[in-house]
């Protein structure tokens, strides 16, 4: 790790929004707010990261992954989350996007403010991470294996522990 | 009023969020402390005009005012520095090298892949290091989600520069409350 001091509190971070336990929204659902922005954000490898990590929580569905990312409206999850997408996208383009109108729809549709919080930190801490990950660089891999057996082993475990040795037939140039 | 009933309505921007939603406050805060006041070949001042400038940016009210008094807090200066933060520092003397930073963080508050490497070349030949490169990045980044957050959720935050200078001075020499 390049930064150990700001590594912990990152790692921390995403642990406690995406991993740890929810009253409401799974583990799955959270993945798929932070691939969907990271998507938007148009960031490679975060949104192939988490796309993998969501599906092995969904019981490893890449349907649904790839459907929530062609378009949300149409993809087999809750109206709820299909909302909280939507609030999701306004703070990608801009906080001051979001309206009371957002988020009234959200709350018709089932949303608790815990839930509208969570979507909104999710989706903007993901424009950082984003912007981390680009802004300086980093290399990143095009192997799907290699984003699967990442994903899997971040559901499973959480993102406290480190990277596990990939096995990986090829060496993939630098992105 | 904030998007959702926070807890204490009176506490203004992230900090009524932060009290609303202690889990996550503390990594937040965390991050804060150490990328702003952590040890760090930039100064605290330089980091907080870079915490600032980028917020100015977003157009995020709060987080701009309340950076910028911290800034002015490290450098004992008047609030006038918040509005020359403001203007890209017509006024402030600050280094050639900061200058190129703030190029940097500019180009990541737009988006990350806005970064070149002419840029990269441009502040190492004005002296940054790799540390201090990524550091601006990852500041850049960060309120790029702190200034979401709080508007994101539609948070009240005073109007006036004299109302931050108390918390500026807090920010500044108190700091984020790391564990």
């Amino acid at each position: 790790m390049y930064r150990p001091e700001t590594a912990a509190p990152l790692n921390a971070l995403v642990q406690t929004m995406l991993h740890n336990p929810h009253p409401t929204l799974s583990a799955g659902e959270r993945e798929l707010i932070a691939t969907y922005v990271s998507r938007l954000n148009t960031c490679k490898y975060c949104c192939n990261i988490h796309g993998a990590i969501a599906q092995h929580h969904l019981g490893n569905n890449a349907e649904i992954v790839q459907q929530v990312l062609a378009d949300p409206e149409t993809a087999p999850i809750s109206d709820k989350m299909k909302a909280l997408l939507k609030i999701a996208a306004k703070v990608q383009s801009g906080g001051k996007n979001v309206t009371a109108d957002d988020v009234a729809f959200a709350r018709e549709e089932g949303a608790t403010d815990i839930e509208i919080h969570d979507a909104v930190l999710i989706a903007a801490a993901f424009c950082m991470y984003n912007r981390y990950v680009d802004g300086l660089a980093t290399w990143q891999p095009d192997d799907e294996n290699i984003y699967d057996q990442m994903g899997e082993q971040r559901a499973r475990e959480g993102y406290l522990t480190p990277p596990q040795k990939i096995i990986h037939n090829n060496i993939t140039d630098k992105g | 009023m904030a998007h959702i009933k926070l807890t204490n309505e009176e506490l203004p921007g992230i900090v009524g969020l932060l009290n609303y939603r202690p889990e996550t406050a503390r990594p937040l805060l965390d991050l804060a402390e150490t990328l702003l006041r952590g040890p760090s070949s930039l100064t605290s001042a330089e980091r907080e005009i870079i915490a600032a400038s980028v917020s100015h940016w977003n157009d995020c009210h709060f987080c701009h005012t309340s950076h910028a008094a911290a800034a002015a807090a490290h450098l004992k200066s008047g609030v006038e520095l918040i509005d020359d933060i403001k203007a890209g520092l017509p006024k402030t003397v600050v280094s050639d090298k900061l200058r190129t930073l703030l190029h940097i963080a500019h180009h990541v508050q737009r988006g990350g892949k806005n970064v070149t490497e002419e840029d990269i070349e441009t502040a190492r030949i004005h002296g940054a290091t790799d540390s201090e490169i990524h550091d601006t990045v990852l500041i850049a980044a960060a309120f790029c989600m702190y200034n979401r957050y709080v508007d994101g959720l539609g948070t009240w935050a005073p109007e006036a520069n004299e109302a931050y200078t108390e918390m500026g001075e807090r920010m500044a020499h108190v700091g984020y409350g790391k564990s």
